[in-house]
């Protein structure tokens, strides 16, 4: 056993391809120094494979194959190894374990190959690959020769990988033994706010032999707390705006419903669900295409709910004008039917609706602050039908007559305004975008027959905090809640974040009554 | 208020009265035979549950359950029809007073437990044993006492409602806006109640009750008491309540419901009649809970939902709002009829409670009672 493999070391390892030859042999024969230069060599090739040899030799998915003395790639398969060569041209059969000797990998050695591993990687064309090759060396930045990150950020094009490499020489500056380079990497280490980069800066500040260096350090530390507070608020606030604008397009077909034409619709919860259920069955329809059944089913909703709001309103509506507390009553009966005709012929499950791919995803503005897309959208396209249903309401003749009707109902009429069909119209326009509403939660929350009810007193929160009548007052107590919500929220819990907020409202309506923008003039005391 | 605006407002308040007058001839005897009815109600069961099983009349003592059960609903809606019917005040928060009356009983309820608990901890109820909590939360203490509790369960809904309906009826927020915020009232105490840290059992709530007043409260006896003592409470909630209205009280309140404006500018002050009435009807919805915990065996954060406040209304609506006995006809007969649909065909109860909201506005604003009014009134006339 010891005489083989003795012959094993002597004989001329191969490796299938003859320029790597010799730097194997040096590597499995030789020692110390020799070793670390072999690697070097294998690097210096710059073949097309180096990263993954040298990954093979570090993870040890590339053996010895006593037998023929050949350097194979070979992954345990039961009890015996499957090799190929190393070019992954050739498959070489199997063999058992005891055939195939491991690389010898000390500690040095697989820093060494570490560090080759990631310069290989900075000079990659991929700026993604160059990039995870930066961070992988931020920890330990003195692996990086000083003249090869000068030629680095000499060459280099792309911005983000530069920012990455001026935080990599800030690294290295920062444990350099020359007081004046540490300040200097103090003032690149300010506008980083990774956590890493805290912590190099906590540790300069503790640990510096240099008093100057030290209070410097402080000082950065101090300013770096301030701007991770400042983005943590920042954060929250974008939390509170998401959340605001899911009230918001949850409310605002109410305050269409509600604040134009004084009708209580407690169905509204009900029409956002089954806009909800458009999104899920357009995307049973088309299951290979999430994105474009996502956005068909915007307009789907709107005319599937708003038809439905239109047939509510002729069948049972009219009948109670005047009568508000009424109407609450019957739409609440109807949101009932509409509950129980989703259990029944759907299910009383939540049905699955799933993200496409541009939803999901997260921008991220700095390491201390990044936003989600889906929500980022939906901000977005809640502002979207926020300035489109007003300028609605205010520049076109439909507009025009629904104004003119919920100001003076028969001095309109008495203008040749059909008062009734604008009735329709504004009910059916309500509900159509409680059903893009719809549409826009089931990209958050689950799709179910309840989902409805879990919004219903958030919107008429939101209505009513705004002022009856007043699409902006909506978009702002929409999103003052939401906001308001979030802030409680660290402190508070969610729960009873909700809670208070609920609690200032129930106050905030004894102070004022009519909203924070109340109607003005006579209609008011009619109500 | 002085004497001369008191004369003034005679005429206002025969006006009032006018559109109230074909009724208040029926009212007296549909009174009596409410009454009459209750009692013979009350009665009768007793026996029936007392006859031999199988006989042709025998109740059984589910049904004596399931009866006492319908009675407080009825007391409930009393509660609601008193400040919805007559003062023109529609709540959509009045299972919070509910609730919060099955609380007090609950708390009181858990006491009695003592150590027979799963824990077997004599001061502690089983689930503050199980969060580790290591003594009783000071609002817990003196609820061992049912005098304290009986107290409690008048007070706890009446306090609430002064402070809540103080604020509210002082900035005069009136009609779909008090509705509006009755309604997260009563949410907002569900999303409190169903958090651990209330002391109050979190989502399962209070339950595992064992005796009332030394009662074993799975006796079938005891279950024909607390039968017996939810028809008596109806039955003086509802002589209280008629009284009330017959008083010059109840002729104010009929007043701000018809012209509250005009109420307010003769001289009453109308914030003070809501106020009490508002009350009235909180404690009155808070015995009714306190009724209803001992006989269905638990009492949870679901009865705040703000669903349950507006099934109430729809009982008090199909029944006939304005009048007390059609109040409790609602809420017998939508009762009954959920029981019986949610047995036969379960699918379809939601179904037919929305028809019946949506029937009941369109075409009975006066409900069950305002059909009879008009079977008679039409009867008399030919």
């Amino acid at each position: 056993m010891c005489s083989l493999l003795a012959t094993a070391a002597n004989a001329e390892v191969k490796s299938g391809i003859d320029e790597l030859d010799g730097p194997f042999t040096q590597f499995v024969e030789g020692k110390g120094a020799d070793r670390t230069k072999a690697l070097d060599a294998i690097a210096a090739l710059e073949r097309n494979d180096t990263r993954e040899v040298l990954d093979g030799i570090l993870n040890g998915d590339l053996m010895l194959h006593k037998a023929t003395d050949t350097i194979v790639w070979a992954s345990l398969d039961g009890r015996k190894y499957t090799m190929q060569s190393l070019d992954r041209s050739k498959d070489l059969g199997s063999d058992t374990k005891r055939k195939l000797s491991r690389l010898k990998v000390t500690n040095s050695i697989r820093s060494h190959l570490r560090s080759l591993i990631a310069s290989l990687g900075l000079r990659s064309d991929n700026p993604v690959q160059r990039l995870a090759a930066i961070d992988a060396l931020m920890e330990t930045p003195e692996q990086l020769p000083d003249e090869t990150l000068t030629e680095l950020l000499g060459s280099e094009s792309d911005k983000k990988v530069l920012a990455s490499l001026h935080a990599l020489e800030a690294r290295k500056q920062a444990i350099s033994d020359n007081p004046a380079t540490r300040l200097q990497a103090l003032e690149t280490l300010k506008t980083d706010l990774s956590g890493s980069s805290r912590s190099l800066v906590q540790q300069m500040a503790a640990t510096d032999v240099e008093p100057s260096v030290q209070e410097a350090a402080a000082k950065v530390v101090i300013r770096q707390a301030e701007k991770v507070t400042f983005f943590a608020r920042l954060e929250t606030v974008f939390f509170g705006l998401s959340l605001g604008s899911v009230l918001v397009l949850a409310a605002i077909g109410l305050a269409i419903s509600f604040g134009v034409m004084g009708v209580i619709n407690m169905a509204h919860g009900e029409l956002i669900m089954l806009g909800a259920y458009c999104a899920w069955a357009m995307q049973q329809l088309m299951p290979n295409a999430l994105g474009v059944s996502l956005l068909l089913s915007i307009p789907v909703a709107f005319l599937f709910t708003g038809l439905i709001g239109i047939f509510i309103e002729r069948t049972v509506i009219r009948f109670l004008y005047g009568r508000p507390l009424e109407t609450l009553l019957a739409t609440f009966g109807i949101s009932l039917i509409l509950q129980q005709l989703v259990r029944t012929f759907i299910s009383s499950q939540n049905v699955p609706v799933a993200n496409p791919e541009f939803m999901s995803g997260v921008v991220e503005i700095n390491s201390v602050f990044s936003l989600t897309s889906n929500r980022l959208y939906i901000l977005a396209f809640c502002l979207v039908v926020f300035f489109l249903l007003l300028s609605l309401l205010r520049y076109t003749r439909f507009g025009l007559e629904v104004r003119a009707v919920s100001q003076n109902r028969s001095m309109a009429r008495a203008m040749g305004v059909r008062s009734s069909r604008i009735d329709s119209l504004t009910f059916g326009l309500g509900a159509g975008i409680a059903g893009i509403a719809g549409v826009a939660l089931s990209q958050l929350t689950n799709v179910g027959p309840n989902l409805g009810q879990a919004y219903i007193v958030d919107s008429f929160m939101v209505v009513v905090f705004g002022g009856v009548g007043n699409l902006w007052g909506t978009l702002i107590s929409g999103m003052t809640l939401g906001i308001a919500n979030k802030i409680m929220e660290p402190w508070a819990g969610a729960i009873l974040a909700k809670i208070l907020v609920l609690i200032f409202l129930i106050m905030f309506i004894q102070k004022r009554p009519r909203g924070l923008f109340p109607q003005r003039g006579r209609a008011v005391e009619a109500g | 208020m002085t004497t001369k605006t008191v004369e003034t407002v005679e005429a206002v308040k025969e006006e009032a009265v006018e559109t109230a007058a074909p009724r208040s001839a029926g009212r007296q005897r549909g009174s009596l035979v409410f009454i009459l009815t209750l009692i013979a109600l009350i009665i009768g069961v007793s026996i029936c549950n007392k006859l031999p099983e199988g006989h042709a009349l025998y109740v059984s003592n589910y049904m004596v359950t399931l009866l006492g059960k319908y009675l407080t609903y009825a007391i409930l809606a009393v509660a609601v029809d008193l400040v919805w019917g007559y003062l023109g005040i529609l709540s959509l928060g009045h299972a919070a007073f509910f609730a919060l009356g099955g609380y007090v009983m609950g708390m009181h309820l858990m006491r009695q437990i003592g150590d027979r608990g799963v824990y077997g901890n004599p001061d502690l109820p089983d689930f503050m044993v199980f969060l580790n909590w290591t003594e009783l939360p000071w609002y817990w203490t003196g609820f061992d006492n049912f005098a304290f509790t009986a107290l409690m369960i008048l007070l706890v809904p009446g306090l609430l409602a002064y402070v809540f309906g103080w604020f509210a009826f002082r900035s005069r927020v009136n009609g779909v806006y008090l509705s509006i915020i009755t309604q997260a009232l009563t949410y907002a105490l569900m999303l409190a109640f169903f958090r651990n840290e209330m002391g109050f059992g979190g989502n399962n709530g209070l339950t595992d009750f064992r005796e009332l007043l030394g009662f074993d409260l799975r006796s079938n006896d005891v279950r024909l008491g607390l039968f017996i003592a939810s028809g008596v409470a109806l039955l003086l909630t509802y002589l209280l309540c008629d009284m009330i209205l017959r008083s010059r009280l109840g002729k104010v309140a009929v007043a701000i419901r018809d012209a509250e404006n005009r109420t307010r500018f003769i001289g009453y002050r109308v914030d003070r009649v809501k106020l009490a009435l508002f009350v009235l009807s909180a404690m009155i919805a808070g015995l009714a809970g306190a009724l209803y915990v001992p006989q269905v065996g638990i009492i949870n954060p679901g009865e705040f939902s703000p669903l349950n406040s507006i099934e109430v209304v729809v009982w008090v609506a199909i029944g006939g709002r304005g009048t007390l006995y059609g109040a409790v006809l609602g809420a017998l007969g939508v009762n009954y009829a959920k029981t019986w649909f949610t047995g036969a065909f379960p699918e379809a109860w939601l179904f037919a409670l929305g028809l019946l909201f949506v029937v009941v506005t369109l075409l009975l604003p006066r409900g069950i009672a305002g059909l009879l009014r008009y079977k008679r009134s039409t009867q008399a006339a030919s």
